[in-house]
């Protein structure tokens, strides 16, 4: 396999996608959306067994963007996989359009679970998973958070009864970019140390650098190898990936950039 | 016979169980209060117990519904409406997911464990999530009718279970969910009662009837949808409107049917009776309900007053 390179050039294509959305729309999160490409493409374009043309195939599997306000990212992926059209992305946030500031299952083919309000994305992945270990399928789920959202409480009821109910089918990642809106995550509430926590709470963790197509490609593989526990894939990302003046800047977390910036970040990422 | 809601539920369960393979059940470290423990012994592969943690159970419930379960989420009103009431929305309302809610002692039905676990804000709360339907079963046979209705509907439902045994109302039963049942018909007054003081109504009823007042009794037993073709009715033929309901007055079934007949631009009081908008003093249901003015002595003198103007 190399999808390596192949990975890479999409990854490239669906950066554009998100600062054109972002940037056109002048409002959404750019920061956390940079950060979490590699992991959304690979899913999507090596990983996941899905069927554009037929979103709702019962036997796919499954990704759960917990932290909704990424969409951007989500929605570039998806139009890039085929689920509709690249046009598409221009009416993100704009009045009527399905493409609204966080997913809704019920209007975007594609999108798995309507998510936005954080915290809620890990418990809907589990019931996903009970349902598929019943039904004997063999399709996973996966699912992506943000590092400050682990800062709710539903976040470890979840991981709690994930780890219970031994599900296997479980591979959750989350975005280990330190930045949360009002600052560092260590500052604002700190979630360190991290890794440990999950491993106590009874998962199998991996921890990888989330701009590194080999070592996610690689954690999924181990994930799947796991029996009886879920396993938590803790990637360190950048901020603002790929834009020079938004990595590691809590600033533009959620802020659209405007003016000279926009044209700057468009022509960092190649945009034509 | 005096059956509780929550055994009828239960048992109801059960039923639904053997016939619909789809059906799941989960409950909150509360199975045997909720009596859904009965549906694990039987059917243990679709029986999760989530533990003390009702967010990541309405959660769960909404995965599985996404994959074509019909999940069924027990535990207290309180906790399932309350602490679970962003996930309710946000989880399983907005998107629509096939999930019902089925929550047992509602109202003041703890008695002395006290206001933490009275529940008198689940209806008002539910009633305002789009989506969402709302029903309050008044005896044990129209239990099992609506739960086997929710199983049947397509989308999320909330209802409302009591607590204690609670004597049976009807033999049978036409169950609709948004159909209101008139039980006693009467032309002066109508009170219309949801859930456990539908009894109370047919109650005050009869005393009323002792003394050559009409009153009619709705059993509003969906309080979303409402039928609002039975408060047109009880508009047009009768004087006045009781409301009655094991809940706080603001927001619940007073509210919607007090909405109800200020948008026709009927010219008929309303006279809300419920919890007053406090929290529940410590004691049996029964004198909590009369302590705050759902007693069947109360309910009279109200329909006397209304007749009157």
């Amino acid at each position: 396999m190399d999808n390596v390179c192949s990975l890479a050039d999409k990854a490239q294509k669906i950066r554009r996608h998100i600062i054109r959305m972002i940037g056109d729309a002048g409002v959404g999160h750019p920061g956390g959306c940079l950060s979490g490409v590699e992991i959304v493409t690979a899913l999507y374009f090596v990983v996941m067994r899905v069927r554009p043309e037929e979103p709702k195939w019962p036997d796919r599997d499954r990704f759960i963007l917990s932290k909704g306000h990424a969409s951007a990212l989500l929605y570039g992926v998806l139009a890039e996989r085929g689920y509709f059209t690249v046009d598409e992305l221009a009416t993100f946030r704009r009045p009527w359009s399905k493409l609204a500031g966080h997913p809704d299952m019920n209007k975007v083919p594609g999108v798995d679970m309507t998510t936005g309000s954080l915290g809620q994305g890990l418990s809907v992945a589990n019931g996903i998973a009970i349902a598929a270990k019943y039904d004997g399928r063999d399709s996973r789920v996966y699912i992506l958070l943000g590092d400050g959202e682990v800062q709710e409480g539903q976040v470890w009821e979840a991981a709690m009864s994930a780890a219970h109910y031994r599900l296997d089918n479980v591979t959750a990642f989350i975005d280990r970019n330190g930045l949360q809106i009002d600052g560092p995550t260590e500052k604002v509430m700190g979630v360190e140390p991290l890794a440990d926590k999950w491993r106590c709470f009874g998962w199998h963790v991996i921890e990888i650098d989330g701009h590194d197509y080999r070592q996610i490609l690689d954690a999924v593989d181990e994930a799947r190898k796991v029996e009886g526990k879920p396993t938590m894939v803790i990637a360190r990302t950048l901020k603002g990936k790929g834009v020079c003046f938004m990595e590691g800047k809590v600033e533009w977390h959620g802020k659209a950039p405007a003016g000279d910036l926009y044209e700057q970040a468009k022509r960092e990422l190649g945009c034509e | 016979m005096v059956v509780s809601t929550r055994d009828a539920y239960g048992d109801v369960l059960v039923e639904l169980g053997g016939r619909n393979e789809d059906i799941f059940v989960l409950d909150a470290d509360l199975a045997e209060s909720t009596r859904t423990f009965k549906f694990g012994e039987k059917y243990p592969r679709r029986y999760y117990n989530m533990g003390i943690a009702e967010q990541d159970m309405i959660g769960t419930a909404a995965g599985l519904a996404l994959s074509g379960k019909i999940p069924f989420v027990s535990t207290f009103a309180v906790f399932a409406a309350m602490r679970g009431a962003e996930q309710v929305r946000t989880s399983i309302c907005y998107p629509r997911l096939n999930v019902k809610i089925v929550t047992t002692h509602s109202g003041l039905s703890v008695g002395t464990a006290g206001a933490t676990h009275f529940c008198e804000e689940d209806l008002a709360i539910m009633r305002a999530i789009p989506n969402m339907t709302v029903i309050a079963p008044s005896d044990a046979v129209q239990t099992r009718l609506a739960v086997a209705a929710a199983a049947a509907y397509d989308g999320p439902v909330y209802m409302r279970l009591g607590r204690g045994d609670s004597p049976v109302i009807y033999k049978e039963l036409d169950y609709e969910i948004g159909k209101a049942v008139t039980v006693c018909e009467g032309d002066d007054v109508t009170i219309v009662a949801t859930g456990v003081m539908v009894l109370r109504a047919m109650k005050a009823a009869e005393k009323l009837r002792a003394d050559k007042i009409g009153a009619r009794v709705i059993d509003m037993h969906t309080l979303k949808p409402l039928d609002k073709d039975a408060i047109v009715r009880a508009v047009a033929e009768t004087r006045g409107i009781i409301t009655l309901e094991e809940h706080n007055v603001i927001g619940g079934l007073g509210a919607a049917v007090a909405e109800t007949v200020a948008e026709e631009g009927a010219k008929v009081k309303v006279r809300r009776l419920g919890i007053p908008d406090v929290f529940g003093d410590t004691a049996a249901a029964e004198l909590l309900w009369d302590k705050y003015g759902m007693s069947v002595a109360n309910i009279c003198a109200v329909a006397k007053e209304l007749i009157k103007r």
